[in-house]
């Protein structure tokens, strides 16, 4: 049994002494395999007498068990060395850029637009749209700008030939839904307009969101309302507003909207009024039934203001380097 | 319209500073432009009188003035060429302030002292006239200061009328306007009759009384052409942005601006018998006053003598018969020419004068004679002559008619949300020249003034009420409204999805032009021909794009001349393509892009992108509305596109787009870098999807076969799909293909595609027997059909 105290170190030793986890199963093997050292005593018992072997079996399993016992502590350590060791391999610099595409982004002005939409969309105005090459009745006559009013000269317009033209604003929607729609009537008219004029301020080809209500007893007061509130959420500021007579042929009366951001100054914004009765008649919809109120706005002007752009052209420019400025 | 403050004050006399009449009238509709002092601003100069002129013993273009301020003589150096004695002229003294600061000092010019300076007009801020001293009239108080001499005191303020109130066109309607706004009087214009001295009369013809139902024309004879307009009305002029010509036009351009009424003066010597106002004939000639020859069309209303053509009626009067400096006698015509006779005319020529813009617009139909009146006054004061009687030639039946319109007191109610009391109404509408009469219980009939062509129905009635009250004094309400649900189509993806997803796979939204250049719509689509703008704003905006390409290829260009080496870009627009069923103004989504697959880095993604790349991209777009399997790709030459890097889209059998690599003639022309890949797809083809529809899961492993098999390289993958896809059995549930290889090892002309095939049965296990006999019944058809064979 004196073997048996020697081995015991000897394995321990060796269980020290081994460096991996392979190694570490060779102890294993040497020591507690079906062959190994302290398995060869327990088969050694059967020289013992029967009142021995009892006492010097247990011997022998306490020496393997405390073996084992080392055994495992060390391969846990083993393998956590290999784990740390693993991990350490794996360690990445996180900063590193990431991998992929780069995001793209909206057209300033679609995203001006889309904002547009979603208030007016949030009380129930429906998006309508039309054609951008449209005819004359229903880009003037319907809007009662019958041919040689002098306010066409305020829409320098661009002809194909007598009857078809490009749109001027997006009225023509507007006429459209009423000649085929009754009352009660929520539209916006977001859309490509075109006007024969360029320079900083003025574009060939411009945006507008028209906005059109008719329903009984619409007032004065509710365009006032709907406009000032508008105009309030949409700069996200305490705007002032002021409303202007003006003229336009298919509204009556017809206000020009100002508003002053706080320095004093008023800007032009919008133009709106009641839709005229004529226009009203001239589309099926009886105006002592109904009335309503009609405006519309150039989306790149409030694109302009909100995002403090100075040039119009730069919007159809392309430039990415403008519009990654809108991500 | 520009007028001078000093002269609407002449009129009208409101308690209101410059600021508050400028505010006022922009908030009543007349939007006040600008607002600019008459003069710069200066002080110390006065009416000066040169006493003598003497050369400078110096200097050749020098003289040296003795000048008079009235009570003593200075020394001034000068070097206008009409500086003389005799005149009088702006005397900046020493210690005098001109505009820009410019502070008069005593000074030496070429030895010689010079006491202060005289002035041309440029120098005080009066005009950009610099063409010598400013020579103010013979009898100029010496000594006067000069700002209180002309007035200068004095704003020039600039109104932008809408093409409505043509009755604010005058001072006369300025001054009525702000009266009303104001409540305060209106002085009147005299406008008394003036005795014939003499019997002379011309006969007035109307031949087109639709056109000129009213015509007044007055002979004056012996006037006195080398009078010069008074001061006071040329700087009265010179404020209104007219320049001063000779006393007889500048008394017609004073009646236009004052009384709103345009008038015309004849050389009678010129005209031939009597007067005709009929319509032009076709290609009739006629030079205008400002020496153009016009061949006028038959819309186009004259005034002729018993010859031709005197003058474009109501636009411009013709060269021939004008006023000229030897002009004696004079024909005066005052005339209302109906606005539909006019308008659209003047521009029709390429003109735009006063007097059209004033037609065009309405003109006081019953202020013909007392313009007449008021004009043969003022000319009589200065160039004297004989005046004849008035000829007056009217066409009752074609003047305008006094309108009555009704108005409800409820409905100005209902349509201000305000319940104005009835004096309140009646008042302004009073004020305004309306007159009203009782016309039942609330309501009134209403009679419009002869200068109002803008009322004609009620709302115009509520327009003026409430533009008069205040647009910022009406009550502020949102409207009540019923609150139906709108319908939303779950089918349908919205174009803020499409958008979305553009932009997540690295896409940067575009914005257009939709018209481009001819020749560049033309190598981009040479299939349709495109609408073509009767009047382009240049060569490069002339038709509209039939394909968003050439406008994305363009801003590719700009940003890739920019140093911009990738660019992904979308657009969503309308494009206009003339088909035989006629125009179809189609709503399309449209892609370009160039450059490294990913954003340079580094780690791979350098690459640059391919034709699958942006297939991929084109894909997943098709996906969003469930449908990707309805999409087909199949390879179809197109004008823009390389020819073997071109593929159609189809859905159910129908093109609803292409995509593909720019053609390299056009990559070189537009000088482009690099690959380029283009997409376009019909926007309904994309958004138009399906509601998602249940199929049961199954409970049942999936059995997979991997087939690698050589084809001939021309053969493509759709077909192979096809037949095994026909030929697997109906629970084949995918076919993937995970390689293509080409070269060595394998034959020339031939290629490699290996193929995994899946099956599974919704309610058992498939058996390897029954895998096994359907991946020989695609082996053998792909054999079959295709001449494929496994590979080894």
């Amino acid at each position: 049994m004196e073997n048996l105290q020697a081995l015991l170190t000897e394995g321990k030793q060796a269980v020290a002494e081994a460096d991996s986890v392979k190694a570490l199963d060779d102890v294993r093997v040497q020591y507690l395999g079906k062959k190994g050292h302290l398995t060869q005593l327990l088969k050694g018992l059967g020289k013992l007498s029967a009142e021995e072997r009892p006492a010097a079996g247990a011997k022998i399993n306490e020496a393997k068990d405390e073996l084992a016992g080392v055994l495992n502590a060390r391969k846990d350590e083993l393998e956590r060395a290999a784990l740390e060791q693993k991990l350490a391999s794996e360690t990445v610099d996180v900063t590193l850029p990431g991998r992929g595409q780069a995001l793209g982004g909206l057209h300033p002005v679609t995203k001006t637009l889309e904002r547009i939409e979603a208030f007016f969309g949030s009380i129930g105005y429906s998006i309508a749209e039309g054609p951008e090459i449209e005819d004359d009745y229903h880009n003037f006559e319907a809007l009662n700008i019958p041919a040689h009013h002098p306010a066409r000269a305020m829409h320098d317009t661009f002809y194909f030939d007598a009857h078809r033209l490009l749109r001027t604003h997006t009225s023509p929607v507007q006429v459209r839904t009423m000649e085929s729609q009754q009352p009660p009537i929520r539209i916006i008219c977001p859309g490509r307009v075109y006007r024969c004029d360029y320079d900083q301020t003025h574009s060939p080809m411009f945006h507008q969101v028209e906005g059109l209500l008719i329903d009984k007893e619409i007032s004065f007061a509710d365009l006032k309302g709907t406009l000032e509130q508008f105009l309030r959420e949409f700069f996200e500021e305490d705007v002032k507003v002021r409303f202007r007579p003006s003229y336009f042929p298919f509204t009556e009366p017809s206000i020009e909207v100002d508003i002053d951001r706080g320095d004093g100054k008023w800007l032009e914004v919008l133009g709106c009024g009641m839709v005229h009765p004529k226009v009203l008649e001239m589309s099926g919809i009886d105006p002592e039934e109904y009335t309503g109120f009609a405006f519309g706005m150039g989306v790149e002007r409030f694109a302009m203001l909100r995002y403090g752009v100075d040039d119009l052209r730069l919007f159809f420019e392309n430039d990415l380097r403008f519009l990654g400025q809108f991500r | 319209m520009k007028f001078s403050e000093h002269w609407l004050r002449e009129l009208v006399q409101p308690e209101i500073d410059t600021q508050g009449l400028v505010d006022q009238l922009s908030l009543s509709g007349l939007e006040v432009d600008a607002v600019e002092p008459v003069a710069g601003r200066f002080s110390g100069v006065v009416v000066g009188e040169i006493l003598s002129a003497e050369q400078h013993p110096n200097a050749d273009k020098l003289r040296v003035c003795t000048v008079s301020d009235g009570s003593e003589e200075y020394q001034v150096v000068c070097g206008a060429p009409n500086a003389r004695a005799g005149i009088r002229v702006p005397f900046a003294k020493v210690g005098a302030v001109l505009p820009g600061d410019f502070k008069i000092k005593k000074a030496k010019l070429r030895q010689v002292e010079s006491f202060g300076m005289l002035c041309a007009e440029d120098e005080l801020g009066l005009s950009d006239d610099h063409g010598g001293l400013m020579e103010l009239a013979a009898d100029a108080p010496v000594g006067t200061d000069l700002r209180e001499y002309l007035k200068l005191d004095d704003q020039i303020i600039d109104v932008d009328l809408t093409p409505n109130r043509g009755d604010c066109l005058s001072l006369a309607g300025m001054a009525r306007e702000v009266g009303v706004l104001n409540r305060v009087p209106v002085a009147d214009i005299p406008c008394e009759p003036v005795a014939p001295q003499i019997d002379d009369q011309i006969q007035a013809t109307l031949k087109a009384p639709q056109g000129c139902p009213r015509y007044l024309a007055r002979v004056i004879r012996n006037i006195n052409p080398g009078v010069a307009t008074p001061l006071w009305m040329q700087e009265k002029l010179r404020r209104s942005g007219i320049r001063a010509i000779d006393p007889v036009v500048d008394v017609t351009n004073y009646v236009l601006l004052e009384l709103g009424q345009p008038m015309h003066a004849f050389d009678l010597n010129k005209l031939e018998g009597g007067i005709q106002v009929r319509m032009a004939q076709q290609d009739e000639e006629l030079t205008l006053l400002d020496g153009q020859s016009v061949k006028l069309n038959a819309d186009t209303l004259v005034i002729a003598d018993d010859r031709k053509a005197v003058a474009m009626a109501g636009i411009m009067g013709g060269e021939d018969s004008s006023v000229s400096s030897e002009t004696r006698d004079i024909l005066l015509e005052s005339a209302f020419f109906a606005p539909l006779a006019i308008a659209g005319r003047a521009r029709s020529y390429g003109l735009h004068t006063d007097s059209s813009h004033r037609f065009e617009r309405g003109v006081d139909w019953q202020l013909q004679r007392r313009a007449m009146e008021r004009a043969t006054a003022l000319l009589l004061d200065i160039v004297g002559g004989q005046p004849g009687p008035i000829t007056e030639a009217v066409a009752d039946e074609h003047l305008p008619t006094r309108e009555t319109v009704r108005l409800r007191h409820d409905k100005v109610t209902s349509m201000l949300a305000l319940e104005l009391p009835a004096a309140e109404i009646e008042g302004i509408l009073t004020r305004l020249g309306l007159t009203l009469e009782p016309a039942g219980e609330r309501k009134w009939r209403v009679t419009v003034p002869s200068y109002r062509f803008d009322i004609s129905l009620e709302v115009d009635l509520i327009e003026e009420i409430a533009r008069v009250y205040g647009y910022n004094n009406l009550p502020v309400r949102t409207p009540n409204a019923e609150l139906p649900i709108p319908p939303i189509a779950e089918a349908k993806v919205g174009l803020t999805r499409l958008r979305s997803h553009l932009i997540a796979r690295g896409y940067q939204e575009a914005i257009t032009y939709s018209f481009i250049e001819a020749g560049l719509s033309r190598q981009f689509d040479d299939v349709h021909e495109p609408m073509a703008l009767a009047n382009p704003i240049s060569a490069e905006m002339a038709v509209m794009r039939t394909t968003l390409w050439p406008g994305l290829a363009k801003a590719l260009q700009y940003n890739q001349h920019r140093q911009q080496p990738r660019v992904r870009l979308f657009e969503i627009g309308q494009r206009f393509v003339p088909t035989a069923e006629g125009l179809e103004q189609q709503n399309v989504v449209a892609g370009v892009v160039s450059g490294s697959r990913h954003p340079e880095g580094w780690n791979g993604g350098n690459d640059k992108v391919d034709f699958f790349d942006i297939k991929g991209d084109v894909e997943s777009l098709l996906g969003l509305g469930s449908c990707a399997g309805e999409f087909t790709f199949v390879a179809e030459p197109h004008v823009a596109l390389h020819p073997g890097q071109s593929a159609a889209i189809r859905r159910g059998g129908k093109t609803v787009g292409y995509i593909g690599a720019l053609h390299p003639s056009l990559h070189k022309s537009l000088d482009l870098t690099g690959p380029v890949f283009l997409f376009e797809i019909a926007l309904d083809a994309v958004v138009d999807g399906r509601v998602a529809r249940f199929s049961e899961l199954s409970k049942f492993p999936e059995s997979r076969r991997d087939l690698a098999v050589l084809v001939s390289t021309d053969t493509h993958f759709a077909q192979l799909r096809e037949v095994v896809e026909e030929h697997a059995g109906e629970y084949l549930k995918q076919v993937t293909l995970f390689d293509v290889y080409q070269g060595q090892g394998i034959e020339p002309g031939r290629k490699s595609l290996a193929l995994g095939l899946t099956w599974q049965h919704p309610s058992r296990t498939l058996n390897d027997e029954e895998i096994n006999s359907a991946v020989s019944a695609v082996v053998s058809a792909l054999s079959e059909k295709l001449g494929a064979a496994l590979r080894d």
